[in-house]
């Protein structure tokens, strides 16, 4: 149990009111009093966000601005491909790209998301790492950028096959949009910088809304029958069953993104022989990950059996061996599979699709499939 | 005639002579949320009072049931592993866990009674 100063040095999102009159039940998350669940429980919470629409509060994820001085966006996009292997430079207006700041060693010091709104590039970041990448960028980006933390507004998910036709009605541009357009849009009049995207794998909608109007939206929303508030437990199932790495579980200081899996993210503009090949931090040991392998890669894993295999869980490669070979990174049950889900990392000659292993739980080996991921299909609307 | 006790960890024992079925109370399941997995201790083991004898999974997290008193497990719900939810839908009936054959008595001694109980989470 946390101590009472704890819980009073708990941050709160400007929907923490809402949460509260829903019925949600409030834990520390990342420095913020946030909801796990409402009364309708995490399985229907997951189950409803995939048959119709969740809401989700996601305000204690850091946003950021990033505004070239030059007045030129592609100073800003070229300013921050010296701390991202990605091409920031590619990324039309109106679009939006995953993306991994790294560190010298080529591990992972936070995922994130940068739209280009035309004349600046918009960023989200994890709640746990904001500080730390405010202070990255600043160190790094302030003679080219103006750094600007946007913490006076909120961002809440809208995720679900009904997310569309929800947000129509207080948005008419949202349908055109396509996976990954982003942008500003007023939504119920509101001033708001809406993406289509998500971390469910389904299709859906992230809104940033400024705090004051925050509730005011929330409430517009959840008055649609189709939309159902959802915590940080479902958001969490949504996204293992889709395959999403989350931060500081999956991906890491000490994971390379070709380790874990995430070469799709990196432009081969920015790997060997690309016009822009390296310039960001661990460009050597990443392009070496590119070009000869890694020794250890994140796989998903599907059990045989019911128990759930969660996070920390050693992997063998048989059901005697003494010496663990890797280990889970994040497991659990995933309603709509309605089976135990994990992800984890193994070294690569056990990593292809079908390999069997075994998981240590409770003194017991259970055995597992490596399998491939997402889960569950995905339903971007590209 | 049986008599229902409690313990502070939320399990209820239905006492029937020298035999007790152990569950997990109704406030325990709303805490616990969705059970989707339920492991139960093997027929014929000796349970040691406040040994892990069960776990319950729901989806975010794993919890140990322990053992309320000493005993042999004498018979397990098989129907917890085919059906897990039937541990928020009938806790404190259907989704018995198992069944104890009581070691020790003087172990009952420690237990609640109902209203005890109802203070205990009220």
């Amino acid at each position: 149990m946390l101590a009472r100063d704890d819980q009073n040095s708990l941050k709160t999102t400007p929907l923490h009111g809402l949460h509260v009159s829903l019925g949600g039940k409030m834990v520390p998350f990342a420095g913020y009093d946030m909801p796990v669940q409402y009364p309708a429980g995490v399985l229907k919470e997951h189950l409803h966000t995939r048959s119709q629409a969740g809401l989700f509060d996601v305000s204690h994820m850091g946003q950021i601005a990033l505004r070239p001085k030059s007045g030129k966006v592609e100073d800003a996009a070229r300013a921050l491909e010296r701390l991202v292997p990605q091409d920031i430079i590619a990324i039309a207006p109106g679009r939006q790209r995953y993306a991994q700041f790294t560190n010298a060693d080529g591990g992972i010091l936070d995922d994130l998301m940068v739209a280009n709104f035309g004349d600046h590039l918009f960023l989200v970041v994890n709640a746990a790492c904001k500080a730390e990448d405010e202070a990255h960028l600043r160190a790094n980006l302030a003679g080219d950028c103006i750094i600007d933390s946007l913490s006076d507004r909120a961002l809440i998910a809208l995720q679900g096959p009904k997310a569309e036709s929800v947000l129509a009605k207080l948005c008419a541009e949202a349908p055109a949009m396509k996976f990954m357009d982003a942008g500003p849009h007023k939504v119920a009049g509101l001033d708001c910088f809406v993406s289509r995207s998500g971390y469910t794998g389904e299709d859906g909608f992230e809104i940033s809304v400024p705090s004051a109007d925050a509730e005011r939206l929330a409430r517009t929303l959840l008055e649609n029958p189709d939309v159902m508030p959802i915590g940080l437990g479902a958001r969490d199932s949504l996204r293992l069953e889709a395959g999403l790495c989350l931060y500081g579980h999956d991906i890491d200081t000490e994971t390379t993104p070709v380790e874990a899996a995430l070469e799709w993210s990196v432009q081969k503009s920015r790997r060997s022989g690309g016009a822009r090949a390296g310039g960001f931090p661990g460009a050597e040991k990443i392009l070496a990950h590119f070009d000869n392998g890694a020794s250890r890669r994140r796989v998903g894993l599907l059990a045989q059996g019911r128990a759930p295999v969660r996070e920390g869980a050693p992997l063998f490669a048989d059901g005697t061996g003494s010496e663990p070979i890797g280990k889970v990174t994040s497991g659990g049950f995933g309603p709509s599979l309605n089976a135990p889900v994990a992800m984890g990392y193994v070294p690569t000659s056990h990593s292809a699709l079908g390999t069997h292993l075994f998981a240590e739980v409770r003194g017991q080996r259970l055995p597992l499939t490596v399998a491939a991921m997402p889960f569950v299909k995905n339903t971007y609307k590209r | 005639m049986t008599t229902t006790l409690y313990t502070s960890d939320h399990e209820w024992l239905a006492i029937d002579g020298d035999v007790a079925t152990v569950g997990i109370t109704d406030y325990a399941q709303s805490q616990l949320g969705d059970v989707v997995f339920v492991e139960l201790p093997k027929v014929g083991r000796t349970l040691k009072k406040t040994e892990a004898a069960a776990v319950v999974e729901s989806v975010k997290a794993a919890s140990d049931v322990y053992a309320p008193i000493s005993g042999e497990v004498l018979e397990v719900n098989d129907a917890l592993s085919a059906e897990p939810a039937l541990v928020n839908s009938d806790a404190q009936d259907k989704a018995w866990f198992f069944k104890i054959r009581i070691a020790d008595r003087s172990e009952l001694g420690g237990l609640m009674d109902e209203a005890a109980y109802k203070a205990h989470t009220a």
